[in-house]
Formats: C-alpha cells, structure tokens, sequence
C-alpha cells in the first residue's frame, strides 16, 4: 500500500483514516526549538464530508487513499442513482442519493461535474461552479423593476429554489452560483 | 511556464529586517559585547534526536562536513579561550524544519554572558526584545512563569511529576488526536501539551518566559538539584511563537559526554543518522568554560513580529520554496 510521511503532508493530499478516504485541508508544522516535532492537520473525510483535526509525530507514515477527482459527464437519473460517462474513455459510473447528496439539486444533463472516486467508486459529486436552470415555477414576473431588491422563490427545472428578482418570470433561463446557492444573472 | 523569480519578501519587509539587525548590533556595542563569527561547516554535528543536520558531502572523497543547527559548540569554544562576552548573528541550517514558523535555513542571534545565571539573562532578553520593537510593536508587561506554574495554570496538570497516563489523560481532555508518540516516553507527551495547550493559551501581547524546565529537557542548560530537579534553561515566548530558548550553561565535560551519549543511544534506537560528537568542544569543556548563561533568538520570527506578518517566507528575501 503506497503512504506519505508527514514531511509530504500538503493540502490536497488524500490519506486513509480510520477506513476513510479523507482530504487535507491545512497542514502545520509544530515544533518546539528542543523537542517534538508535530504535523497538525485540518482533514475533510470525503464521505462524510465532516471536518477533523488531527496531530501526528512528525515523522509518521499515513496510508494514501486512491482517491481521484475526475471530470465526468451527467447522463440522466433513472430513479436510485444518477449516471455519469468520462467523457474520453466513455467509462460510466453510477451513484447513489447518499453520494450525490446537496449536488442533486444542481445536475442537468450534459453538464461536465467533478466526481470524486475512491479505488474506481464515486463517493461524492461537485456540480460545475455556475449552472444555468429554467424557472418552471415562480409569482408572476413584475415588468421594468430591475432594481433587484427584495426578490422571491423561484423553482427550476432540477428541483432547485432559488431566490430571484422580481422581473424574472416561468420559462426564464437563470444563471446560478452553486457554491452559494445565489441567482447571478439571467441568462 | 513562468518562473517565479521574485522575493517571498515585501521590499517593506526587508527594510524591517535590516533595521532590526542595526540595533542589534548596537545594543551588544552598547553593552560591550563582542560580535564573532564561527564556522558553519563542521566535521561534528549536534546530537540532539530532534534536530537533524545537513550532511554535505565532499565529491573528492574527503570528510563530509555538517551545517551547523547553531554556532554553541564554537561560540563556547571561544568563551573557553576566554573571549569574555561575545554574540553572534549567523545562518543555521536544520533539515526538514518547513513550515508556517520555520524554514530549513533561518537566521539566528546568538549571545553568551560570563558570570550570567539564566534569570539574568532573561533580563537581559527583555531588554534588547524592548529596545529592538520599540516603535514596532507596543509590549505589554513581561510574565514570568515556571515550566510548572505554565502547565498548571494553562493545561491544569502538575507536569514534573505527572505519570505518562496522567498526560495522556489530560491530551484526551483537551480534545486532542494524536497519532505515533511513544507511549513509554514522558517528554513527547509533555511538548505535544506544551505546543497544543500551553503555548496557545499564554498571554499575546507581552513577553512572556518560562523557566526551569523539567530535567529530561535540559539539553545544553546545567540542572539544579532539588525535589523535582530542574534544568537551569529558558524560552521567551511572544505573540503566542516561541522566540529564544536559553540556558544556565553546563560546564561539566563528564556530563556534557554523558548527555551526547545518550543523545547518540536515542538516535540510534530511533533510526536517525549516526554523527560524531563535538570532541573539541568537549576538550574546550574540559579545559574549563567560565560560568555563563547563553541564549539562541530567532531573528526570522522578530521580523514577523515587528512587521506583523504570519508567515515566515514574508520576512525572508527567499524562502525555502523559491530557492
């Protein structure tokens, strides 16, 4: 099994804890002028998504997780799992609710995603930064204010809601922040 | 692809730097202190388990030489040769140290006073860290605290005569995951509270040092006996960063052995490379160093301070990363 000694500890890195696969997010190097040295380390565990300090003697080996992110096509979703194709090999995987979780949400097909994969499985889905969806349901659209100020739920076609402005109206194509959940502009 | 060319440091930055040095150097005029220079490549290297040197190999086949991870052997050569007060300011190189405070080559100020005890010394410290952030940073009075009197009061265990599950107790307490240390050894434990729990938790805006530490760290300091013994040694803490450690120095050639053959015995059980003691510093030690007390300040990290930067690679011209 290939590991990494805490002196390769970088963010970005994937180890295996306890049977997770995680991600480091932070690494610090702890040392006293005489003494022992430390890495504490900030980790997100990938299936959890959980976040976790840990602190290990400098020095140590941590197994590596086989853990990739890859750039995949969405298909469709028949009912239990969404497919998605990488779009060079045509290789299919797919994954379930508990996998694609929030994402869900943000999936229209034919959109490129991020889908992490463990030892070759998805464990979790990262929709692209922005998403254009269609209103399918919202309050009538209020013509000429363009102010943008108070807004109102709208409904997409991915099952979305999202807070809009007032003149946007059903059948409008809207741009969307993902990471924020937040209109940004028609499209 | 771009090459990234340019300094990790502002030229503001720099600026700091060079100012801090200048008033180095007259404070030690001022107080007629010498400044030396010594080596650093040397044919022994410190036996510390937890400092690692640079070997540089020569490609003729000679004797490899080490980096020096500070200039105390050479310096104290000097104070035996009777030099009388002598400071240094220097590179010292210590392999594997990178990070947020550290990098594998780091600049440090060294300085020995004859006739010194560590609480003096101390003093002294306070002094020039005064003198030189005057008009950097304003300091809140200075602490004073034991190694012990720190552990209780910030991690709320006794530290001298606490049992290894005792700390191990106190690291779960504090919510704290550790991962590799040896469970038979009581000093890793110790620094994991210290650098976890104590350091975080001293005052920020005022020097602080802690003094007397536990017998098993006396590295280099001369050890008091007493019920618990401790280690006539100091570190000055600023800003929540370890700054200067300080020591009461040892002056007994049989001891300062003893101390590197264990050093020697550890590194070995722990797999780290073999090197040769200093012999000449311990003939020097033999011959006879006067009492003194002897402290190592990180000039990198004073640097920080005074231009309120958090990391390292911005008060360095170049970084470990962009050499």
């Amino acid at each position: 099994m290939a590991s990494y000694s805490t002196n390769e500890f970088r963010s970005g890195l994937k180890i295996l804890i306890d049977g997770d696969p995680c991600s480091i997010i932070e690494n610090e190097f702890v040392k006293p002028g005489k003494g022992q040295a430390f890495n504490r380390v900030k980790i997100r565990n990938l299936k959890t998504g959980r976040v976790l300090e840990k602190t290990y003697k400098s020095g140590e080996s941590v197994e590596a997780a086989d853990v990739m992110d890859t750039d995949m096509q969405y298909l469709y979703n028949d009912g239990e799992a969404w497919h998605f194709m990488h779009p060079e090999t045509f290789e299919q995987v797919a994954a379930d609710a508990n996998v694609v979780a929030d994402a869900a949400k943000w999936l229209k097909e034919q959109d490129t995603c991020v889908v992490t994969l463990w030892n070759g499985l998805p464990i979790s889905v990262t929709p692209p930064n922005h998403v254009i969806l269609t209103v399918t349901e919202t309050d009538p659209g209020v013509r000429g204010d363009t102010s943008g100020g108070g807004g109102k739920p709208a409904t997409c076609d991915t099952g979305a809601v999202v807070r809009v402005p007032l003149f946007v109206d059903i059948g409008d194509q809207i741009k969307v922040d993902t990471r924020t959940g937040e209109y940004v502009s028609r499209a | 692809m771009m090459v990234d060319w340019r300094p990790s440091a502002s030229s503001a930055t720099l600026v700091i730097r060079a100012r801090l040095l200048q008033r180095i150097r007259a404070f030690f005029q001022a107080r007629d202190v010498l400044e030396v220079e010594t080596p650093l490549l040397s044919r022994a290297a410190a036996t510390d388990p937890h400092i690692e040197s640079f070997l540089v190999q020569d490609p003729l086949g000679g004797t490899p030489r080490y980096l020096h991870t500070s200039p105390e052997f050479a310096m104290k050569r000097l104070l035996a040769a009777g030099s009388g007060s002598i400071y240094q300011v220097c590179k010292v190189f210590r392999q594997g140290e990178a990070g947020r405070r550290h990098n594998p080559e780091f600049s440090m100020l060294e300085w020995y006073r004859p006739g010194f005890n560590h609480l003096q010394l101390m003093a002294e410290v306070d002094d020039l860290l005064r003198e030189l952030l005057d008009d950097y940073l304003p300091l809140a009075d200075t602490s004073r605290l034991t190694y012990r009197e720190a552990f209780q009061r910030y991690a709320g265990i006794e530290p001298l005569m606490a049992s290894i599950p005792e700390l191990q107790a106190t690291v779960r307490q504090q919510g704290i995951d550790i991962t590799g240390l040896d469970q038979q050894q009581k000093d890793p434990w110790l620094d994991l509270l210290m650098t976890h729990v104590v350091e975080p938790a001293l005052p920020q805006d005022g020097p602080v040092f802690i003094y007397d530490y536990p017998a098993s760290q006396a590295a280099l300091a001369r050890i008091r006996q007493g019920s618990p013994q401790v280690a006539e040694r100091f570190e000055l803490y600023l800003g929540g960063m370890e700054l200067a450690n300080g020591f009461h120095e040892l002056t007994d050639a049989a001891e300062q052995r003893q101390r590197f053959t264990v050093d020697l015995a550890s590194r070995e059980a722990s797999r780290l490379a073999c090197v040769p003691m200093d012999e000449r510093f311990l003939a020097a030690l033999e011959s006879g160093l006067p009492a003194c007390a002897g402290v190592a300040l990180g000039i990198d990290r004073l640097v920080m301070l005074a231009a309120g930067v958090k990391s390292i690679s911005e008060v360095i011209a170049f970084d470990d990363e962009h050499t």
